[in-house]
């Protein structure tokens, strides 16, 4: 199996590598220098819960108005439901570059100050149309049945959502999450474009300790991007088990 | 759900498409405000003045006539890169991905497993830890990053999405067309290309077009291994350009020309899907 050795060489080797950077020093010996480096920077730090926060704060938002959106497509109350599902999956076609460029635009226009809110409302924007989907594809894939018989056991409209249709389309929401949360975090461009480099994220911290911080910044910047390979396997593993033990 | 028509119910409707029609008008509207503004040729948004095709003539042309300068050369090579960026990455992912995709299926569950899972780490990264890795990668082998490494990398985060679209096609086939084939005298390359490639055919073709969009839309994997040799693509010529503060007018035609382009594929494809449920 020569593809085997392809993702050992271009996918497995390469993370051992940023593990390797991290661990070392310019000289290439061994050193736990950079993660010192990074707890003792106080900015470091409060960037990365920042990042954390603004992604979560994001995620949610994505829920709160995604979810509503997918279960009233799912429900079939219009009569071209194929048609609305792909008008909201059509913007993520589009290169999220172009997107967050319209939105910025859409700032300049009204004269709103780039910042916080206009880096929050970008990010939904971006990340919307991947809670929705998901989401929508679970709802869809609920059996009619179940909620009439719900519904002919005596549960009102209210108990049929809450306790039938919500737990069955969870597998559809954690991997809405992961989809949106995992971007989020670890975005760059979208921040540096929408707040005009006013907020750091550690998304830009990594990069820019990669790309204009020369080689001296190199180990630095593979011990950030070790911790978010950290923060990113934790969130797959956790939307995973949650998926497993539903299914089960 | 049950459908009893009561006044509750045609207010619920009619305030759950409401929610939905706004939802879509948020998403759309700094589309349709580019779009809009492809048509006239102020230097910033919300500036109109007068309708025309000026900034249409001008990325055609690559000349701004009523300005006299020329539209940013950049520009266009970053699109040309960007084609063959894409066009190349397409096709040798989905040769590896289709290859790899049928040893996968033909290995026994354990190990099917355990490779299925490193496959799926390329498509979990985000893209800036993908890029970095794969810089990493490219400065410790002692290779200079430009146009080759590129379409290496994109052809990394593309070929698990093959493998995904071709495998459904695997496991609906029945395995015993194959070796029929070599019962009847066909050798495993013959029986490969004549039997199981048009098999595999709309799967491939699915990851083929994956893997375009997939390669046109990145910009976190392209952005670490492009290096500093002034190689650009749409993305991170528009990121580089978005950065320098004003943006180029002759985006925004290019834009609504994407926009143009993909809605109309969408739609074609979707035709083609319902046709195909239809049959």
């Amino acid at each position: 199996m020569p593809y085997i050795a392809i993702l050992a060489f271009f996918v497995v080797l390469p993370l051992i590598l940023i593990g390797i950077y991290a661990f070392t020093n310019q000289q290439g010996q061994f050193t736990i220098q950079n993660f010192v480096q990074f707890f003792h920077r106080s900015e470091a730090v409060n960037t990365f819960i920042y990042s954390i926060a603004i992604a979560m704060i994001t995620t949610i938002i994505c829920i709160v108005l995604g979810y509503p959106a997918a279960y009233i497509m799912a429900m079939k109350s219009f009569r071209t439901p194929a048609v609305m599902a792909m008008l909201f999956i059509l913007p993520m076609w589009i290169n999220f570059l172009l997107r967050t460029l319209a939105t910025v635009e859409l700032c300049h226009m009204f004269n709103i100050p780039l910042g916080e809110g206009p880096l929050l409302f970008g990010m939904c924007y971006d990340f919307l149309p991947f809670m929705i989907y998901p989401i929508y594809n679970t709802l869809q894939k609920i059996d009619v049945s179940v909620l009439e018989a719900a519904c002919d056991l005596g549960a009102n409209r209210w108990e049929v959502f809450a306790k039938v249709v919500i737990p069955l389309s969870m597998p559809g929401v954690y991997s809405g999450i992961v989809m949106v949360f995992m971007p989020t975090v670890s975005t760059f461009a979208i921040s540096e474009l929408l707040t005009q480099n006013k907020i750091t994220l550690f998304g830009s911290l990594i990069q820019r300790s990669f790309g204009e911080g020369g080689i001296a910044m190199w180990n630095y910047g593979a011990a950030l991007s070790l911790i978010m390979l950290i923060i990113i396997s934790l969130t797959s593993f956790f939307g995973n088990n949650d998926n497993e033990e539903i299914n089960r | 759900m049950k459908r009893s028509i009561d006044k509750r119910d045609i207010w619920s409707r009619i305030f759950s498409q409401a929610y939905l029609y706004l939802l879509l008008f948020v998403l759309y509207a700094p589309i349709l405000l580019i779009i809009c503004f492809s048509f006239t040729r102020s230097k910033v948004l919300g500036n109109w003045t007068g309708f025309t095709f000026a900034l249409y003539e001008n990325l055609f042309c690559g000349y701004d006539f009523a300005a006299n300068v020329q539209v940013d050369p950049n520009l266009y090579k970053a699109l040309i890169y960007t084609a063959i960026i894409a066009v190349s990455t397409a096709i040798v992912a989905t040769i590896i991905g289709t290859i790899a995709a049928v040893g996968i299926f033909n290995l026994r569950q354990r190990q099917r497993q355990a490779v299925m899972f490193l496959n799926s780490i390329p498509m979990i990264n985000p893209d800036i830890l993908t890029g970095i890795s794969l810089f990493l990668l490219f400065v410790f082998l002692g290779i200079n990053r430009g146009l080759g490494t590129v379409i290496v990398a994109h052809v990394i985060f593309c070929i698990p999405y093959v493998i995904l679209s071709v495998m459904p096609r695997l496991k609906k086939m029945n395995p015993n067309i194959y070796e029929a084939a070599l019962d009847l005298g066909a050798t495993p390359a013959q029986a490969f290309h004549r039997v199981l490639v048009p098999e595999l055919w709309p799967g491939v073709i699915s990851g083929f077009i994956l893997s375009i969009t997939l390669s046109i839309d990145d910009f976190g994997v392209t952005f670490f291994t492009k290096g500093s040799g002034g190689l650009e693509t749409l993305s991170t010529f528009i990121y580089a350009d978005a950065r320098k503060g004003g943006l180029t007018p002759e985006l925004r035609p290019l834009f609504s020309l994407i926009f143009l382009t993909i809605l109309v594929l969408l739609i074609i494809t979707n035709i083609r899907s319902s046709k195909q449920l239809k049959k």
